[in-house]
Formats: structure tokens, sequence, C-alpha cells
């Protein structure tokens, strides 16, 4: 008999009608169904869904935001259906140029447009913060999903709201697009002497992949000993069966130590937390309190020297009689 | 728990799809055919490597082939002045070390062929004196900035220096010439300009980049160096926009030159002097000639050529890195024919 597999789930248990979920008061629930796909990748049952007012205004400020980028991008390609498509990932919307220093109102075609689909897309963020925190309020449970969501809106925040304001210059945040911004995140990093000398970088990326490493073994532990009901973990942190045992002992046996089933979740939570946390820290810090952090490396003795190995070179444009 | 059908089909679906998009990324843009050669040119672990590929090696060596060499010409004898009229600025020639320019001007530039007229190209051939065509107004500008970078650009050019053929290679126009670039048409009124970013093109490696890094740097004299030069600020230095174009613009300094970043910067460090390598030094006089030569030669030409040689701007051609690198790191690898050449002003030259 096959009932639980992995990569896809083949047998799809389901009710004669929907489960609306444990009673909460003052709630009305509608508008629940199947949805076989659905079911290869998680549970097959979708809704019943909660929009509310804190999630149509955001969404349609999400909209909004979409759309202003959307139509910016196609009129850079003088609405051109086909180059929209050609070009989609190179296009932009881009913050106004730098001489509009921290103007709230520049011109549409010069970085307004960037601006006020930052305050949409913004607005629509936090709206969706608060869903997500009044959601968990409103079921009972804790708070956490918001304040890792949080995690993420600060960094967001430093590097397209907060950095440009001390900085004084909005040309200083991140355009919209997606080959844009990671130009803009290469650009960044060497403008301001690489950023892998910056502490809350390394941290940052530290958090990042202990993030994905910690993700490997719990998921890893878990398929493992899921033979054993080991993926019914939410129960077994009440009643540890031997799936439990097993994945407990396995890795004291390889590393000598293994987090609880509860303590692997804050692990984790923790690490993912951390990640845009020490990031938004670092890029905070750039521009505003160093501005060369490879320099700042020498200085504080954490780049190496290497030997030269070429003939040492001076800058051509100090030597006198030089044209720049 | 045995293994059917319905278990092995989703997996059996994911294994085809894996494998029908790796042999499809085998054969599209991006896939560099193995061997990949690296050469160490730095100090080891600073990644500072050289990599080319046999068959690359292979076709930049077909596209710089060397022209037929024409035999030297004796300065001696009669000079060129009292042989032809207006003769304007070979003036220091002998009449046979004036014939070998021409030889040299036919061969590199408009050779005698059915797609070029040859020496029709630039003459009237029943009175080669006369100066109507405007080719001929050109070629004697082209000729002045010949010398001029062989005499005054030695900190680039080196002994090795410039002929005709070094950018021309047979074909009246060279391959690698640029123009002030507008970007293609877009949506006016309120529509984000954008400043010229998020359209890829070749001047800017295919990314988001400036469009034009070559106008306000190779024409213009916007600054290059946007990094900081101390580790805490100090005001407000150079913006990501600026950064933005001096990142554009090495683009094609590496694209032309065939070489990575680290040809010439240790790339942890890329403002720093000391940590990067003597061709750094040769490639920023590089960018001094190249400012030179727009503004002084190619620019004044604008009221010289017919609006068909003209940018969408009505601008010269003009030159940038690839116009005589071409994807080598010296152009036609070094080989100089300019010492060949004293009559072009070539280190030869008496």
């Amino acid at each position: 008999m096959s009932y639980y597999q992995n990569i896809f789930t083949q047998v799809q248990v389901r009710g004669e009608t929907p489960e609306m979920g444990v009673p909460v008061p003052n709630m009305e629930r509608k508008g629940a169904g199947y949805l076989h796909i659905l079911g290869y990748f998680g549970n097959a049952q979708v809704g019943p869904i909660y929009l509310g007012n804190l999630g149509v205004i955001s969404l349609l400020f999400g909209f909004i935001a979409f759309e202003i980028i959307g139509l910016n991008m196609w009129a850079s390609v003088h609405w051109s259906p086909i180059q929209f498509i050609r070009q989609l990932f190179w296009l932009a919307l881009e913050p106004p140029k730098p001489e509009y220093g921290l103007k709230i109102f520049p011109p549409l075609n010069e970085g307004g447009w960037w601006l006020i689909a930052g305050f949409f897309l913004t607005t629509s963020i936090i709206l969706w913060w608060a869903r997500m925190y009044r959601r968990a309020r409103a079921l009972g449970v804790g708070t956490h999903a918001s304040w890792a969501f949080a995690s993420a809106i600060w960094l967001y925040l430093v590097l397209g709201f907060i950095r440009p304001l001390l900085m004084g210059h909005w040309s200083e945040a991140v355009p919209f697009g997606i080959f844009p911004h990671l130009d803009w995140t290469a650009a960044f990093s060497i403008r301001y002497g690489n950023l892998f000398y910056n502490p809350f970088h390394m941290l940052s990326i530290t958090f990042l992949y202990g993030s994905t490493l910690l993700f490997a073994m719990h998921g890893a532990t878990i398929l493992a000993v899921s033979r054993f009901g080991g993926e019914r973990e939410v129960e077994q942190i009440l009643d540890r069966g031997t799936a439990s045992e097993r994945a407990a002992l396995f890795w004291r046996w390889t590393m000598g130590f293994n987090a609880t089933m509860e303590s692997i979740h804050r692990w984790a939570w923790w690490f993912a937390v951390l990640c845009p946390l020490t990031g938004g820290i670092g890029i905070l810090l750039t521009g505003t309190v160093v501005d060369n952090w490879y320099l700042w490396g020498v200085h504080h003795h954490i780049a190496p020297a290497y030997p030269h190995v070429f003939p040492l070179i001076v800058d051509p444009a100090a030597t006198p009689g030089a044209s720049q | 728990m045995k293994l059917g059908v319905y278990t092995a089909g989703p997996a059996l679906l994911g294994l085809i799809v894996a494998f029908l998009l790796t042999v499809a990324m085998l054969f599209t843009a991006g896939w560099t055919r193995p061997p990949v050669h690296a050469t160490q040119n730095g100090y080891r672990g600073t990644g500072m490597n050289q990599i080319t590929t046999p068959e690359a090696e292979r076709l930049l060596k077909l596209a710089n082939t060397l022209p037929d060499p024409i035999p030297a010409a004796s300065a001696a004898g009669k000079r060129a002045t009292e042989v032809y009229t207006n003769v304007k600025v070979l003036t220091d020639l002998s009449q046979d070390q004036f014939d070998r320019v021409m030889l040299g001007l036919g061969a590199w530039i408009a050779p005698d062929d059915p797609s070029n007229p040859g020496c029709a190209y630039c003459h009237d051939v029943n009175n080669m004196a006369d100066d109507s065509l405007y080719t001929k107004k050109v070629s004697r500008r082209m000729l002045e900035m010949n010398r001029h970078i062989n005499k005054d650009w030695t900190a680039h050019v080196g002994t090795t220096g410039v002929t005709c053929y070094t950018c021309h290679r047979g074909q009246p126009v060279p391959k690698n010439v640029w123009f002030n670039n507008p970007g293609a048409p877009r949506a006016l009124g309120v529509a984000a300009t954008n400043d010229g970013m998020g359209h890829p093109n070749k001047v800017n490696g295919s990314t988001a980049m400036s469009i034009d890094p070559l106008s306000a740097t190779l024409e213009g004299k916007e600054p290059i160096r946007v990094v900081a030069t101390q580790a805490l600020p100090a005001g407000y230095g150079a913006s990501i926009q600026a950064t933005e174009q001096t990142y554009s613009l090495m683009i094609h300094l590496s694209d032309s030159l065939g070489v990575n970043c680290t040809f010439c910067h240790n790339s942890r460090a890329f403002s720093q002097w000391v940590e990067s390598t003597p061709q750094r030094v040769t490639a920023w006089q590089g960018i001094q000639m190249a400012r030179d030569l727009n503004n002084a030669y190619l620019d004044p030409l604008k009221a010289t050529f017919p609006a068909k040689r003209l940018g969408p701007e009505g601008d010269s051609p003009k030159v940038d890195c690839a116009t005589c690198h071409q994807g080598v790191s010296k152009p036609l690898y070094g080989v100089s024919l300019a010492k060949d050449f004293p009559e072009l002003g070539g280190t030869a030259a008496p």
C-alpha cells in the first residue's frame, strides 16, 4: 500500500466538507474548496481566506504600485509589447537623480513615479504586516511570523527610505526592476569600497548561509524519520515517539548535540530573522558612518595584505603635469 | 511501501524536464564550450585570472591577421611637395615615401575591390590634387591624428605605435566606432526617463546600467573615479548613478580588450592603485588619449562628414577602446606595424 511518499504527496486525504478551522468569535467563514493539484505540494484545501479591510487596501495599494512600475517600464520601450517582454528583466523605474536631493515632488518623469510607487508599495507592505499580526492575534497564536516579516521590512525600509533620508538623496535608493536592482547592488558595493569588509554584511551572510544549512538539516531530519511518523512534529513536542528519539540520537551520534523539537524552530527563526536584521544595519552604516569599507578594513586590520607580484605603480593622475 | 507507477510518475517527469533544460542550456547564448583556460596573473588566492577558450582564441587570431607588408621607401630623393601639388600634411616625406603611404591607405582603408573604389575613394582620379571629396579631407586629418598618437601618446601606445590598419582593417569606416546614443524610442511626457538606464546593449555588456557611458567619459570629461578615497565619510561623494556609468564604461573596456576586470584591478579594492597591475596605468592613459582624439580630431570633423556618416544626434563617429583593440589587450597581438612605417611618425621615423 502506498500512503505517504516523498517529493509529492500521492494520497490526498480530505473530509466530506472542507475543514473550517477552530472557532474564533465574530469571524464568518466561507468559500473553502479543494484543488487536487495543490494537494501534490501541500494541503489540497483552499480557503477559507480572510481578506478584511487591511487585506483589501493592501492588495489595492500593491496593485497601484505594480501598475505604476509596469506602465513606466512599458513606456520606456515605447509601448512595444515585444520589447516589453524581451527587455522585461532589464526594464527599470529609477529613483530621482542626485540633483533632486530629498525633494518630495520631483518631476514625474525624473523620479516622481518612483516616489509614488514606493509610497504605495510601502503602505501595502505595512498594511499586510498589520494584517498578519492581527490574524495571528485573532487565532490566539504567537506573532512570530509577523515579526519575521518585520525583519524583512526593516531591510526594505533601510534600502529605500531610511538610508536615503540620512544620505539626503533619494538617488541613493534602489531602483525597481529585476536586473536594475541587482546592478544597483553591485554598484553600491563598489562605490562604498567593497561590502565584503562590512562586518554586518559578514553577519548577514552568516545567517543567510546558516539558514540554508539549518533548513537542510531540519528538513532532512524530519523527512528521514517520516516513516516513523516524524512529520507530525508538533504533536511530538507533547508526545515524543521513536521518530523524535531517533532524530535526536542521529544528531548526537554525528555531532554530539541535538536541538529539541522546539528549539530547532527557534534556531531557524532567529537565523532567518537575523539575516535581514544585520544586513539592514550594514546598509544603514554604509555611506553614513563608513565611506569605504576596504579602507576601514585595512585600518582595523581585517583586510590581509598580499605580497606584490607586479611592479608597484602610482596613480598617474597624481604625477606632475597629468591632465587629470 | 512499494514504489508504484503513481509514485515514479512525477519524479520521472521532473528528471525529463531537468534533462531537457540542461540540453537546451548547452546550446544557447551564454554557454562556453570547454576547455576553459585560466591564466593566473596575480598573487595566489586573489582570483586575478584571465580566462579564455581555444575556440575564442582561434577566432580572435583570425580576426586579427596582419596586412601584406609594403616595401620600404627611401627618405632621400625628390620631395613629395616638389612632385605633387596640394600636399598639406605629409610635407616632410620624399616622393617614394609619399607614394608608399598612399599605397598603405589604399590597402588598409579602401582596397581596390568590387566593394571599394580604391584611390577614387578619396581622389578625383582625373585631378588627384582636387579636394572636393570629403573623404580626402578626413584622410588628411586622420594622418595628422595617426602621427599625433605615435608622437605624443607613447604613454599609451608605447613603441608599438599605430597605423591606419590598427583601426581600419581594410574598411573605410572602422568596425568599432560609436555615436552619442539617445536610446531607442520611448514614450515621452510624464513617463520615467530613467536617465538612459534599464536597456541592455553591447556597450553596457547586457546589463541594465547606462546605455551610453562613452559620451560622458570618452568625449565629455565627467569623472570616472567614484569610490571613496577615505574610510570615513567627508561629505556626499559620487552617486550610485555615476558609479553605474563608470561600471558601464569599465565593462566596455573589458569587452574591448578581451580581458577580465582583474587584468588591471584587484577586485577586492578596485580603486586602489597599489593593488592594481601596471596595465591599469596604460588603460588610464588610453582613456585620456580617447578623450583627446575625440575632442581634437573626431568631433570637429562633423562639419566635414556627410550626413550619412553622422550619428543620430548629428555627431561624428568617435573612437573608444574597441576601435583599436578589437578584442585583444594589445591590438594585433602587439605586432608593431608602425615601426616599419616611419612615414606615419612611428618610432623608427627619422
